[in-house]
């Protein structure tokens, strides 16, 4: 029996997520796993925006925000469960999403990053100032998932860190499915056309506004739902998660590890999550060393870091 | 009636940076098509280098010529090393290479100066001139005046020089250009020199008002930006009057509405003009070659 590609990917990421605890020397390293997996689940929602569709949103990290502040105001204000605020948050970026998206992306070129820019700060700015709300910059606390407790009366005793590296890989591998459906499906192949040439998509009768309204939807959903992971995982969160270095650092990601494959942006949300635990010692070059690596891998490696490596295993044979 | 012209006055200081700011996004978008999102640091380049050499003992123009001329060489070198061997690469991967640029020259600055905020004295003293019932900085009038003469230098620049019309027809049609003999790297070259020099100029005029760390140029980028959506991208008549215009909305916003959202009128500027009208204040229609 011969795997797809996409099974292929599924396979490589779920044997990484469930073997690589035998190797933590310590608690700290679920942590720093599930980071890694919370970002992973918004550089896949870029990779369907960037890598799939060719287009750029320097404000992604402003749905993260409305989904991190969902978990932590539905349940205080409105009595819902945090679990189902996720899906609160999902439905608010979603539809916010959709209002943005939907006259810019008629337009070509930087309109889309331009906008999502501006709407991206507004939204951290909001969260900033509406202390009534959002207790200002200090952040707010956010109430727990209850699913480790659960899982504890079931008879599974996890640590904290064990449950969200577990719970987050999961989704990751959600995720992960998702955006590899999407690769294939019928909405997917438009958004690849549409990446090669707009006007040849358009020439075969596909909406391509439509299309990338679809692409930028799906990944403000996936923005949030991380954006709602870590707030829950973290217990607490500030105004900062909606910040543009946040929106700056989801699309580092996914273009250093490479924004066309998922299993490439998610490896590239893993060097980024951890270059800054293994350089506290350097904390003053991070912003230094964060940009060279943007412009060096956009000028040496276009296509990202993972899938260069491959080629060059694959004997540098063309895909 | 003295409050609101207290306003327009503090409007049109602003104002006038964010000119200066557009007005170099102008210069290298019509070059290059490359919207510079580092443009924000030369202007913070310009502030932050004029403090420094003035510090070391160097009189005040002096430092200010240095800033303006190193800026201007962060200014090729980002042309030279960042955006020529990208040449014909998507506009996504354009955006994050000046935006990575940004980030290293804030990292930079950081390491080589430091993350305090400084300010030097003004070019002619402190004592408010009155207006109407308002009041005006020296400094505000060295600001206003410099964003006007570097736009009729431009004007004339372009209008009369043959550099000046090599980038226009660089900017009309690049294949063309070279075609009679225009070189057009060197354009590319100059443009971003010209650039940073007017960014750094912004700088060196505006530090005494506004003082200047590693860290302004995010804003300041982000606001010539909307300033040169506004007034229609491209269009160097543009970028003045929506310079203008966005210093006057964030003003009269900070003194009629609220002060906390001040700086949420350039990103409000950028939605709305996306919405209602993509080609700006003064941008052509223009429709794409296949």
């Amino acid at each position: 029996m011969k795997l797809s590609s996409k099974q292929i990917t599924l396979l490589i990421l779920t044997v990484l997520i469930a073997l690589s605890p035998f190797f933590f020397p310590s608690g700290y390293y679920y942590r720093i796993g599930a980071l890694i997996f919370v970002n992973g689940i918004a550089v896949t929602g870029i990779v369907i925006l960037t890598g799939y569709a060719g287009q750029i949103s320097l404000g992604h990290a402003g749905f993260a925000g409305i989904g991190g502040y969902a978990c932590a105001l539905a349940p205080v204000h409105w009595g819902i469960h945090p679990g189902l605020a996720i899906f609160l948050g999902a439905a608010i970026s979603a539809l916010l999403a959709y209002l943005v998206g939907r006259p810019i992306l008629r337009l070509k070129g930087y309109y889309l990053g331009v906008a999502s820019l501006g709407m991206g700060i507004l939204i951290s700015m909001v969260l900033t100032n509406e202390r009534w709300l959002t207790k200002g910059p200090d952040g707010i606390e956010v109430p727990e998932l209850g699913l480790r407790a659960l899982l504890k009366d079931m008879g599974l005793n996890l640590t904290n860190g064990e449950f969200w590296y577990a719970f987050s890989g999961i989704c990751l591998i959600i995720a992960a499915w998702l955006a590899l459906n999407l690769y294939t499906s019928p909405t997917g192949r438009a958004l690849r056309a549409l990446h090669g040439s707009e006007i040849a998509a358009r020439t075969v009768g596909i909406d391509v506004a439509r299309a990338k309204l679809q692409a930028f939807v799906i990944s403000a959903v996936f923005a949030s739902v991380s954006g709602s992971l870590l707030a829950l995982q973290n217990k607490f969160v500030s105004p900062d998660i909606a910040g543009y270095m946040h929106s700056i650092e989801m699309v580092t990601m996914a273009v250093l590890g490479g924004a066309g494959s998922v299993l490439g942006a998610i490896f590239g949300a893993g060097i980024l999550t951890l270059l800054p635990q293994a350089l506290t010692v350097f904390a003053e070059y991070e912003q230094l060393m964060l940009g060279l690596v943007m412009i060096l891998v956009m000028i040496f490696m276009p296509q990202g870091l993972l899938p260069s490596i491959l080629r060059k295993f694959r004997g540098g044979k063309r895909e | 009636m003295s409050e609101l012209m207290q306003f327009l006055l503090s409007g049109v200081t602003v104002g006038a940076v964010y000119a200066l700011v557009a007005l170099g996004f102008t210069i290298i978008y019509n070059a290059s098509d490359v919207v510079n999102f580092a443009q924000g640091e030369f202007v913070m380049l310009g502030g932050m280098i004029t403090f420094f050499a003035h510090q070391a003992g160097l009189p005040l123009p002096l430092a200010a010529l240095i800033a303006i001329a190193v800026t201007s060489l962060v200014g090729i070198a980002l042309n030279k090393l960042a955006i020529e061997p990208a040449r014909g690469a998507p506009v996504v991967s354009l955006i994050i290479i000046t935006i990575g640029a940004s980030i290293l020259i804030r990292g930079v600055t950081q390491l080589v100066f430091d993350k305090q905020i400084h300010s030097y004295p003004a070019f002619s003293g402190d004592d408010p001139i009155h207006v109407l019932g308002a009041t005006i900085l020296p400094q505000s009038l060295w600001v206003i005046a410099g964003a006007l003469l570097v736009f009729i230098a431009l004007w004339i620049f372009f209008s009369k020089t043959l550099m000046g019309k090599a980038i226009l027809a660089t900017s009309n049609n690049r294949i063309a250009a070279q075609l009679v003999g225009i070189n057009t790297n060197l354009v590319m070259t100059f443009s971003f020199a010209l650039s940073a020099a007017i960014g750094a100029l912004a700088g060196v005029l505006v530090t005494p008002i506004t003082l200047v760390s590693y860290d302004v140029g995010i804003a300041l980028a982000l606001k010539g930006f909307a300033a040169a959506m506004l007034g229609g991208m491209g269009n160097p008549k543009g970028a003045l009057f929506g310079g203008l215009i966005l210093g006057l909305l964030e003003a009269l916003t900070a003194g009629y509405l609220s002060s906390q959202y001040k700086d949420a009128t350039a990103f409000i500027v950028i939605l709305a003009v996306l919405f209602f009208m993509p080609q700006g204040l003064f941008g052509k229609k223009s429709t794409e070659r296949v």
